[in-house]
């Protein structure tokens, strides 16, 4: 007779589910390569930096594929945005570690975990209807490659305060006592002890800050402009790749809907080459 | 860290150390005055809007009147569809990663480095899944069950972290005694780990929440952008951060109605956060109390 064996089928049943979870990546991966397939044959990667504009049509002889003014628009955007927020997220945790009241601190956490709670399109809205405005009194047309890197910026400042909080949170008392014990000042100290020892944690709360920044669509979207072209000034309009699949996805048919997956695939290289660069440093700290 | 004394020497460095500490305390003002400006900017602007017929009529002339009624629903039937899928899924997964998967078992790590990339993949990209996989090749369409499926997508590692750590947290004397006790892996599971867990279960749930509400990018198309009242799960329906987006890009004078939609999307939030980190400590002081 057939015994009816709950446990054996609550095991089951959990290995079923945790192979769903985690095959939804394998799922991802395999469906944004299946549809970008057509592109990459009849288009060929070759064209997606070589073509002499985005004029993408389902016909891939009369469009034209040329992901570079994008390509550079994210990478533009990001750097702008990395190089603001993480002196500023960094030396925010150094306050909130070494120099805050208890109070302060507190208080200051509170604010930054709010706003890393606002949803991204708030922030865009916030920046269309603010920070473009003054930028376009500074000097149009107003959304902007700056505008861009300004909202990225708040927005990542966040994740890179909360974990480099954190990291410097957890460097051992141990080699704070030492360092009083040798008279050194407190910014010796946070200079150098807290941060060299914390340098792995703080490194990857920049790497996260990055990958947030490269993959922001909506705040960006709605500040940046969107022409498809590589900017002359940080003052000029620019399309990152996350815009031009939002923008166009709506509309587009045959390779000019397979060239925006290629889009994505080009995101999802972007993001895997930052989780690997995070795990190598998370290993790294669990052996140094 | 009150306790260390640092011997600040004269002249010099004494000068040094205040610099530097007017520099990063005028780093962590700068961030604060603009989550200020934000706020304040959305309140001055959007509160004046908010009304009770806001809540409750449907929106008219694209959005410029009228209410959020019909956007509201849709929202609450997307997130229904995410959380009956997500939750399941990832609480099972939570049980298998944080009580059957010993730390060398290949599954488990097999599993966890999935969601760990799962984490970080753009939205958008999860959008342009949902719209191949669900709208496409399930052919479920532009509909509310294509979105709260590619919302379900992207708040599984959400759920799944916290719910471990729930587990994890549950101490071993519970398993201990459930085994001499003679109880079963199963009866265990669910008598009796999974209720100490619950208030974890329910940060996590949470925060997923929370993040889904935030989501637009992977809702554009798959969800898709109608704004009538949703009569079917395969209808199409506009979430509420798409009608911000919508309303302030593509409508022109349609911002006023955008600030107050804003400010009734940062409220909901609001009230989630609150709610998970009032769980959270009452959590905590209730283990404090115990042990």
């Amino acid at each position: 007779m057939f015994r009816f064996d709950r446990d054996r089928l609550l095991v089951w049943w959990l290995r079923i589910a945790s192979g769903v979870c985690a095959g939804i990546v394998l799922l991802i991966a395999l469906f944004v390569v299946r549809e970008s397939l057509p592109a990459l044959r009849e288009v060929g990667l070759g064209r997606f930096v070589t073509d002499a504009s985005w004029h993408p049509t389902s016909d891939a002889g009369s469009g034209l594929y040329d992901l570079t003014p994008m390509l550079a628009g994210t990478l533009l955007a990001t750097f702008g945005a990395v190089v603001l927020a993480a002196p500023l997220g960094i030396a925010s945790a150094v306050f909130c570690q070494f120099y805050a009241p208890t109070w302060a601190a507190q208080g200051f956490r509170r604010v930054v975990s709010l706003l890393a709670g606002i949803p991204s399109v708030v922030y865009g809205f916030w920046g269309l209807v603010v920070l473009v405005p003054i930028v376009r009194m500074l000097a149009p047309p107003g959304p902007s490659l700056i505008a861009g890197i300004l909202i990225l910026t708040i927005m990542i400042v966040p994740t890179v305060a909360l974990i480099a909080d954190s990291s410097l949170g957890s460097v051992p008392e141990s080699y704070l006592l030492g360092a009083s014990a040798l008279g050194m000042s407190r910014t010796h100290t946070v200079l150098g002890v807290a941060l060299p020892a914390a340098s792995s944690g703080l490194w990857t709360s920049i790497l996260l800050g990055t990958g947030r920044a490269i993959g922001e669509t909506m705040a960006i979207l709605m500040v940046c402009g969107n022409v498809v072209a590589l900017p002359d000034s940080i003052f000029d309009p620019v399309r990152t790749l996350t815009a031009n699949i939002a923008l166009e996805m709506a509309y587009a048919m045959g390779n000019h809907r397979s060239a925006l997956f290629v889009t994505g695939l080009v995101l999802l290289g972007m993001i895997a080459l930052l989780v690997a660069g995070a795990g190598r440093l998370t290993e790294e700290r669990r052996r140094g | 860290m009150a306790d260390i004394v640092f011997v600040s020497r004269r002249h010099s460095g004494q000068r040094i150390d205040r610099a530097v500490q007017v520099l990063v305390s005028l780093a962590a003002l700068g961030i604060c005055a603009f989550f200020f400006w934000i706020v304040s900017d959305l309140f001055a602007h959007g509160f004046g809007e908010l009304s009770w017929s806001f809540v409750t009529e449907l929106p008219r002339d694209a959005g410029r009147g009228g209410g959020i009624a019909s956007i509201l629903v849709s929202t609450v039937a997307i997130l229904g569809v995410c959380l009956s899928v997500s939750l399941p899924l990832g609480t099972s997964a939570a049980v298998l990663l944080a009580e059957l998967g010993a730390r060398e078992d290949r599954f488990a790590l097999l599993v966890r480095r999935c969601l760990d990339v799962l984490a970080g993949v753009p939205s958008i990209v999860f959008g342009l899944f949902g719209n191949a996989f669900f709208c496409v090749a399930l052919g479920l369409g532009f509909s509310i069950l294509s979105g709260g499926l590619t919302l379900a997508c992207m708040v599984l590692p959400i759920l799944i972290r916290s719910t471990e750590e729930g587990l994890r947290a549950v101490p071993n004397e519970y398993r201990m005694a459930a085994a001499a006790l003679g109880m079963t892996r199963s009866r265990t599971i669910f008598r009796v780990l999974l209720p100490a867990a619950v208030p974890a279960l329910v940060v996590g749930l949470v925060l997923g929440i929370g993040r889904a509400v935030a989501e637009t990018a992977a809702l554009i198309f798959t969800s898709g952008y109608v704004a009538r009242m949703p009569t079917s799960f395969l209808d199409s329906g506009r979430a509420l951060s798409l009608h911000i987006y919508d309303l302030s890009m593509n409508v022109p004078g349609g911002e006023a109605k955008a600030y107050a939609s804003a400010l009734v999307l940062l409220a909901l939030l609001l009230v989630l956060g609150s709610a998970a980190l009032g769980i959270s400590d009452r959590w905590l002081q209730r283990r404090m109390i115990r042990i």
